[in-house]
């Protein structure tokens, strides 16, 4: 069947049976490979996309689900996000697979709470595996990011 | 007796040359016709001739100067990318912030590491085997371009002198690498090239060595096998045998050729695969398939059934047919010595651990008769290449292969037997015609397929002297062999019946040179299970026995664990030398003694792979589960190339360690894997990581690895620490249970 999605601000038509995880949506029609498969089962947060604002986990949500939703995905952050940059400058990436995933569920973490405690973090973070071990760096990088997304606030 | 090599303070470590020898020993198996030739020339045998240009197969210069490295190892997160280019950059004095790098091709007659003998990445060898490669190919270059302004301003080329990409003369003349380009490449390039003195190194050794790749990696840009979509591409998946050794005995595909997307259904060696358009169509074609599976060879003993056997052969009551026990470290006599009280028993259990990368094995294939081509994270190219040429039939050098970035390692992509990338060989040569077949498995394909860290048992026993310290050492490990799980690995890894990854860490540690009488032997039982390094080898079990088994008998001398460690290292000599240093760098760091609020301090020292790390971790246990909260890291790896990167190795390689040793363990029911995903195989989150702060002992030694040595002390510094709170010994990982 024939659904029309939109994805970071473009309708986009795609052939799919509306049982099809957005994820491979996303990615096998699409070509949009930013969003990453990594468990299947929202264990991992790899696949972490926003619909409408909120952080979800794209390899459990149905394409048939999403309606008029609005679709954002790490392509959609223009790499221009206050996130993307102090992910650069704290080298957070090792083998980088799970960063679109830690981006965009810190994206949605700093969307609702611009300055976040360690709890904040721990709280939404916890969702998004990352088997090097950036953790520390994933972080520092987000209480960077934080800072600098109050100054572009005030701006 | 069998003594390990890492106190010969040998690049490769101990580790590096047990896997060098592996693919010498793959090289020659498959080369075995061509007597003569070195391992190199056999799996580059049929690779296309090929230009590099004037630079060299490791330096590409645009018309604009700006310099590419060529990687010839896998960057799968270890930041090698950075430090590879970062030893170019030094010697050449290019312009680092321009500076590119990408992965070089499969090709082992240029591009082989030099401590394998043939292409692939692994043992923590990356900067160790590059260093004299690249700091020649990086001040030859430099030398071309002296050479070329010297000619074109007609000065002495000893006057012209060059920094960040820029060569200039006193008279003011200055040009960049872009300017000089053209006539750089006609010069000859110099036989021998003086290497800069590492003092006046400008580059190395400074914070100024980050990543290339985190821009990519944090906008979604980086490419990995997943992301492959090539025209025309099929997916595949394959239904595996539920247990180890199974095999298919029939199939019936009528629906699951019904699912629309579904291309073809077939038998391939490893099960059945099912190739459709996209992933989707492809897993719900797997899911409608019926196979009927032989299991008349496969594993059927359940995890604790065969643990329960490796506690009978450690006690000697279970003498398995297929194999014998086999002294590796011997010295003194140690008969009777362990009959009386003043002897330290201690046994230790260790699970099967998954690699679990975050991005599952993959591989995309394209087959014409006998032509081949793989994109995907190549880790062995070199054994890729021959076990692709083998089902194509043609030489391994011909095999093209374009290397990605992997999404995770820690081994896995490296295996001896060349899993995933022959599934995905044996799919494209049944579809044919080159067209691109994408192999995905998913997480749970991924997580049953074995390959893990081997299942160990420990059972040890230390004779205390009068001083409180070790006067007899008796050791027994029980462990999987995976280089014993193939006859050409085993031609080459093992010797005297030794398998050196089970037992590295245990052989050559300074506590056994301290001891006067040792008694250290190993039994490898065989199972269909497969097995496979696992980031940091046979220290992933060996670091946390020796560790533990230190401070059970500094409680038992009631001497300071860290004061334990200190004389056993001064006893030992040169073989404790670096060990006394990274400790006593990691005590000063962190501190050491008594805590407030029930935290308390754990230490261990361990030495894999070249280098020597120490670490004292803080932990406590919080609602039943042991929490680390800071890890003081102290590392000795030679000199310092990427000092930011080191410490990113040390926070990763103390994170997968932490997490193996809290949660990891992979259990078997009648031979299956009852773990399947991360619901069920618990690996550490955010809010579980520790702090890691890493101090980086000055060395001019030549570079060690970083990548695997963080890893395993840990996973030793950990139960000390509960040790100190409880007085009660850890014998079994995980030490939560699931």
């Amino acid at each position: 069947m024939s659904i029309e999605l939109e994805i970071n601000g473009v309708k986009r038509q795609v052939a799919a049976e509306a049982d099809t995880p957005l994820l491979w949506v996303l990615r096998d029609e699409l070509h949009m490979t930013g969003t990453k498969y990594g468990c299947g089962v929202a264990q991992c947060g790899a696949c972490t996309v926003h619909l409408d604002g909120q952080p979800v986990r794209s390899c459990q949500t149905p394409v048939g689900s999403v309606g008029a939703g609005k679709i954002t995905t790490i392509e959609g952050l223009g790499g221009t996000h206050p996130l993307q940059a102090s992910w650069v400058k704290h080298d957070v990436p090792q083998c980088g697979y799970c960063q679109s995933g830690q981006i965009m569920s810190a994206a949605a973490l700093l969307a609702a709470t611009p300055k976040p405690t360690d709890a904040d973090i721990d709280a939404a973070m916890s969702g998004n595996l990352c088997r090097c071990g950036a953790y520390q760096r994933i972080r520092a990088a987000i209480k960077d990011a934080s800072g600098e997304l109050a100054v572009t606030a005030k701006a | 007796m069998y003594i390990a090599p890492e106190k010969t303070r040998t690049p490769s470590g101990g580790q590096g040359a047990s896997r060098r020898e592996l693919i010498v020993g793959a090289a020659l198996v498959g080369g075995s016709l061509l007597v003569g030739c070195s391992p190199a020339d056999i799996m580059g045998a049929g690779a296309p001739k090929t230009d590099f240009g004037a630079f060299g197969p490791f330096i590409k210069i645009d018309a604009d100067g700006a310099v590419t490295v060529m990687n010839k190892h896998q960057e799968m997160g270890q930041g090698n990318h950075a430090g590879l280019s970062a030893i170019v950059a030094e010697e050449m004095d290019a312009d680092w912030s321009t500076v590119k790098v990408q992965h070089a091709a499969a090709n082992a007659k240029v591009y082989a590491n030099s401590l394998m003998g043939v292409q692939g990445t692994g043992g923590s060898t990356a900067i160790a085997n590059s260093w004299m490669q690249l700091r020649t190919a990086g001040a030859t270059a430099r030398a071309m371009f002296v050479q070329a302004a010297a000619d074109a301003w007609k000065v002495p080329a000893a006057e012209v002198t060059v920094k960040d990409g820029v060569v200039s003369h006193a008279s003011g003349k200055s040009a960049q690498f872009g300017d000089l380009l053209a006539d750089a490449a006609k010069v000859t390039p110099p036989k021998s090239v003086k290497l800069k003195d590492p003092k006046d190194f400008t580059l190395i050794g400074t914070e100024r060595v980050r990543r290339k790749d985190s821009l990519a990696k944090a906008t979604g840009q980086a490419r990995y096998t997943q992301d492959v979509y090539l025209p025309d591409m099929l997916t595949a998946v394959v239904a595996h045998a539920p247990r180890f050794g199974g095999k298919v005995k029939s199939f019936d595909d009528t629906a699951a050729r019904k699912v629309p997307g579904v291309v073809d259904v077939f038998a391939i060696a490893t099960g059945v695969a099912v190739v459709a358009n996209g992933v989707y169509a492809a897993r719900k074609g797997r899911e409608a398939l019926k196979v009927e599976w032989d299991d008349a060879k496969a594993e059927s003993r359940s995890s604790a059934e065969m643990l329960a056997d490796y506690h009978r052969i450690a006690r000697g009551e279970l003498t398995p047919s297929d194999d014998k026990w086999a002294p590796f470290t011997t010295k003194g006599d140690a008969t009777g010595q362990f009959d009386g009280t003043d002897v330290l028993h201690a046994t230790y259990d260790f699970p099967y651990l998954a690699h679990a990368t975050m991005e599952p094995m993959n591989c995309v294939a394209q087959v014409d008769g006998s032509k081949c081509k793989l994109t995907y994270g190549a880790q062995g190219h070199s054994l890729d290449q021959m076990a692709a040429a083998m089902v194509v039939v043609n030489l391994p050098g011909a095999i093209e292969i374009e290397t990605l970035f992997a999404g995770g390692s820690f081994g896995r992509r490296s295996s001896w037997d060349s899993d995933y990338v022959v599934e995905a060989v044996q799919i494209a040569k049944h579809v044919g015609r080159f067209r691109p077949v994408k192999l995905v498995w998913t997480r749970e394909d991924d997580m049953t397929a074995g390959h893990y860290r081997p299942m160990a048992h420990h059972a040890v026993a230390v004779k205390v002297g009068k001083d409180g310290y070790p006067a007899a050492w008796r050791h027994r490990v029980v462990v999987q062999s995976f280089a014993k799980a193939s006859p050409m690995m085993a031609s080459m890894m093992v010797k005297n019946n030794v398998d050196s990854t089970t037992v590295e860490g245990t052989a050559g540690s300074p506590y056994l040179a301290a001891t006067p009488v040792v008694d250290a032997q190993v039994f490898t039982p065989h199972s269909p299970v497969t097995t496979l390094w696992w980031r940091s080898v046979g220290a992933t079990h060996t670091a946390p026995v020796m560790e533990h088994t230190i401070d059970q008998l500094a409680a038992r001398a009631k001497i300071d664990p860290v004061e334990y460690r200190r004389e056993l290292y001064r006893r030992a000599g040169e073989a404790g030398a670096r060990h006394l240093a990274v400790l006593n760098l990691a005590v000063e760091k962190a501190g050491w003694g008594t805590l407030e609020d029930g935290w308390t301090r754990g230490v261990a020292v361990h030495e894999s792979f070249g280098s020597v790390v120490a670490n004292v971790c803080e932990a406590k246990v919080i609602d039943g589960e042991p929490r680390v909260r800071k890890v003081t890291v102290a590392v000795d790896c030679g000199i310092a190339i990427a000092p930011n990167q080191i410490a990113a190795q040390m926070e990763g390689g103390t994170c997968y360690g932490l997490s193996a040793a809290l949660f990891g363990q992979v259990t078997l029911d009648k031979g299956r894997p009852q773990q399947t995903n991360f619901d069920t195989y618990r690996v550490l989150r955010q809010n579980e990581a520790p702090q890691v702060e890493t101090w980086i002992v000055p060395s001019a030694h030549p570079p060690s690895g970083v990548g695997e040595p963080g890893t395993p002390v840990i996973m030793a510094s950990l139960p000390n620490a509960l040790f100190a709170a409880t007085g009660k010994p850890v014998s079994s990982f995980p030490l939560v249970k699931a």
